[in-house]
């Protein structure tokens, strides 16, 4: 990428003892973006994340930021600021102290700190505590200060390890407003790590998704919504019926395939496909009806309603179908009468468009 | 349940029996009646200092007016003071060692760090004689000028002293978040920098607290200091002792008297800082 603030390449971290927390990394992130970093717990973000900081050196690999490598730059000489996952804010200072830290240590004149300080803590709606010590403050506005006091040094690029998961429901999504509108206010490039798919795919403009120290997926929230790659990022992100498949021929834009539970159906692909692989449809492409469904292009089959979940907007149906197939529909509650429209036990037809079924061969 | 207890006593609430009350307060008794009678005899009009015969302050006045006293009290003073410092520097520097490297024999060092808070005072005193005596400080400090010729017993303090500080930083810095340091580094600051303005203030309670230890044990040492001080130092322990094996006198009780406050008052701040708090949890 021409335009990369920050290039990873072949980024390997082993830690001693053979735990290998990275593995192989590389990709490129551009000025201004909101990146973020996703995966379950243990698969090498916050690692990752440390060596971008250079808080963690890399076993192999380089790591650049805006155009210099990294190697041999110590944490304190390196464009970076960052957000602790425990917000890590000096409890012996108070928050105003906390903010100036950054900028009296490297020198900076101390009528442009306390400008400065003025100016981060009024971007993070804090000027009335300035006074106060930290252990006075709840979760929230400590997370806060510790965003203050990276965003003051004004680096090049931020880096948040998992700012939101010590906060309540209600504030992290104001917190997650409030994060998206700074990143455009400030223009500094944002690099967030989150094991939550919500916040990911709420927040970012791109996202790698990592399993086990190697990232499987790098898209935007929609294409990794929409066109994952892998059986792993299509079950991680949202909800997902996977169906095990064979196939019985294919051809650039086509594969026929037996499908659990379906029968013989055909699907556009583009690309190879051949022997097992998985069939993906999320669960609000799905439709329920009580007849079979007219019009022979629609994949369709018939079950027994197992359970129905209602949660106000949307009631969630799980559907058992022939050869054991479980499928998932979400139903939008879109009438004041009736909820879903099905009962526990009904007999019911499932139908949907081809095009909205993906193939996974991986 | 086979036994019911009292309403309103719990079962650790063992103020509530008697005889427990009983056993309480024969344990304080016997503990605390000597030093409480050594007290109140600071404050006696009779002069052998044997039966109470009248409340004064004199004995006060005098023992603050007696030149021997004084000096052994000033020398006592130099000594505890210079000592603390150097072992409180000393201590914390081990203690920053033992929290932040890992280095062969790291045990085997930890263990023989505080063999001196361990080892009977006596076998120290004895040692330190016999380095002193061979190394030939014994001879020639005595001729230094005050507060030089202290040398022996302050570096023997230092000694003994320096261990206990250790410990007590030692413990108030397992409680230190790494990640305040890694904050601070990532904030600009370097290693010089991260150590005074982040890791020295964390660790200022149990800087503060280790030197009022040191200070009070090397205030009111007496089996060390007796054996390393040459013929010339007297130290306040060293005196008292000297004094009482003339008979008691109430002005040693108002000195000693003395000596109690300042190291009850000490230990107490000591132990008030010592107190585990939420900061630095960051
Ligand atoms: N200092 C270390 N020494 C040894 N192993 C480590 C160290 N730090 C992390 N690991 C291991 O590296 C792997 C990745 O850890 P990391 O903290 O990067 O995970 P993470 O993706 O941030 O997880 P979480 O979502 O739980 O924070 C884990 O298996 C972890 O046990
Ligand atoms: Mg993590």
């Amino acid at each position: 990428m021409a335009d990369a603030i920050v290039s990873l390449r072949n980024v390997t971290k082993t830690f001693p003892g053979g735990v290998k927390a990275v593995d192989n990394v590389s990709f490129d992130i551009a000025q201004n973006e909101f990146f973020a970093l996703l995966g379950p717990s243990g698969c090498g973000k916050t690692t990752l994340l440390r060596m971008i900081s250079g808080l963690e050196t890399p076993t192999s690999g380089q790591i650049i930021i805006g155009g210099e490598d990294m190697a041999l730059t110590p944490p304190n000489k390196r464009p970076t600021n960052m957000v602790f996952q425990s917000y890590a804010v000096f409890p012996h200072m108070t928050v105003a102290e906390n903010v100036a830290y950054g900028l009296k240590v490297t020198g900076v004149p101390a009528d442009e700190t306390k400008r400065r300080v003025a100016e981060a803590l009024e971007m993070v709606k804090l000027t009335h505590l300035a006074q106060r010590k930290p252990d006075q403050m709840s979760g929230g506005q400590r997370q806060r200060v510790a965003l203050a006091r990276a965003l003051v040094k004004r680096p090049k690029v931020l880096l948040l390890d998992e700012p939101l998961s010590a906060l309540d429901a209600k504030l992290r999504d104001e917190m997650r407003l409030e994060l998206t509108r700074l990143q455009e206010n400030v223009g500094i490039t944002f690099i967030i790590v989150t094991h939550d798919q919500d916040e990911a795919l709420s927040m970012a403009s791109r996202i790698a998704v990592m399993d086990k120290g190697a990232v499987q997926q790098i898209a935007t929230p929609s294409e990794l919504y929409e066109q994952p790659t892998s059986r792993f990022i299509a079950d991680f992100i949202g909800k997902v019926n996977l169906i095990n498949a064979k196939v019985v021929s294919s051809s650039a834009s086509k594969v026929v395939c037996d499908a659990k539970g379906l029968g013989r159906i055909e699907l556009p692909h583009v690309g190879q496909a051949q022997g097992d692989i998985a069939i993906a449809v999320r669960p609000e492409k799905l439709k329920i009806s009580e007849a079979q469904p007219k019009g022979a292009s629609a994949i369709a089959t018939e079950g027994k309603v197992r359970d129905v979940a209602y949660f106000g907007d949307t009631s969630h149906v799980v559907v058992r179908c022939k050869d054991d197939l479980e499928l998932a529909v979400n139903v939008q509650n879109d009438k004041r009468a009736g909820g879903a429209g099905v009962e526990r036990g009904q007999q019911v037809w499932i139908h949907w468009a081809p095009e909205d079924t993906l193939v996974l061969t991986e | 349940m086979a036994q019911t207890l009292k309403p309103g006593s719990g079962p650790l609430d063992y103020g509530n029996r008697t005889w427990l009350k009983i056993l309480f307060a024969a344990i304080f008794f016997a503990l605390y009646a000597p030093i409480f009678t050594l007290i109140a005899f600071s404050f006696n009009t009779d002069k052998r200092g044997v039966v109470w015969r009248g409340f004064t302050f004199d004995n006060y006045v005098k023992a603050w007016n007696n030149a021997d006293l004084q000096e052994a009290m000033l020398n006592s003073l130099s000594i505890a003071f210079i000592s603390t410092i150097i072992a409180t520097i000393l201590g914390s520097m081990v203690a920053l060692v033992l929290w932040r490297f890992r280095f062969p024999m790291k045990a085997a060092y930890e263990g023989v760090m505080s063999l001196p808070i361990v080892i009977p005072e006596i076998c120290m005193g004895v040692s330190l004689l016999l380095f002193f005596t061979n190394a030939g400080m014994m001879a020639w400090s005595v001729n230094f000028v005050w507060p030089f010729n202290l040398i022996n017993i302050i570096i023997a303090h230092v000694a003994f002293c320096f261990p206990f500080v250790a410990i007590v930083v030692r413990s108030r810095l397992v409680g230190f978040n790494r990640q305040l340091e890694e904050a601070s580094k990532d904030l600009g600051a370097s290693e010089w920098q991260t150590f005074w303005n982040v890791i020295v203030p964390f660790m200022m309670p149990g800087l503060i607290a280790g030197a009022l230890l040191a200070f009070t044990l090397s205030l009111d040492d007496f089996v060390i200091t007796y054996f390393t001080s040459g013929p010339e130092t007297v130290t306040f322990p060293v005196k008292v002792y000297s004094l009482v094996r003339r008979g008691v006198s109430p002005e040693i009780n108002a000195a000693s008297t003395a000596l109690i406050v300042i190291t009850v008052v000490a230990t107490i701040i000591a132990m008030k800082l010592q107190a585990p708090d939420k900061s630095g949890k960051g």
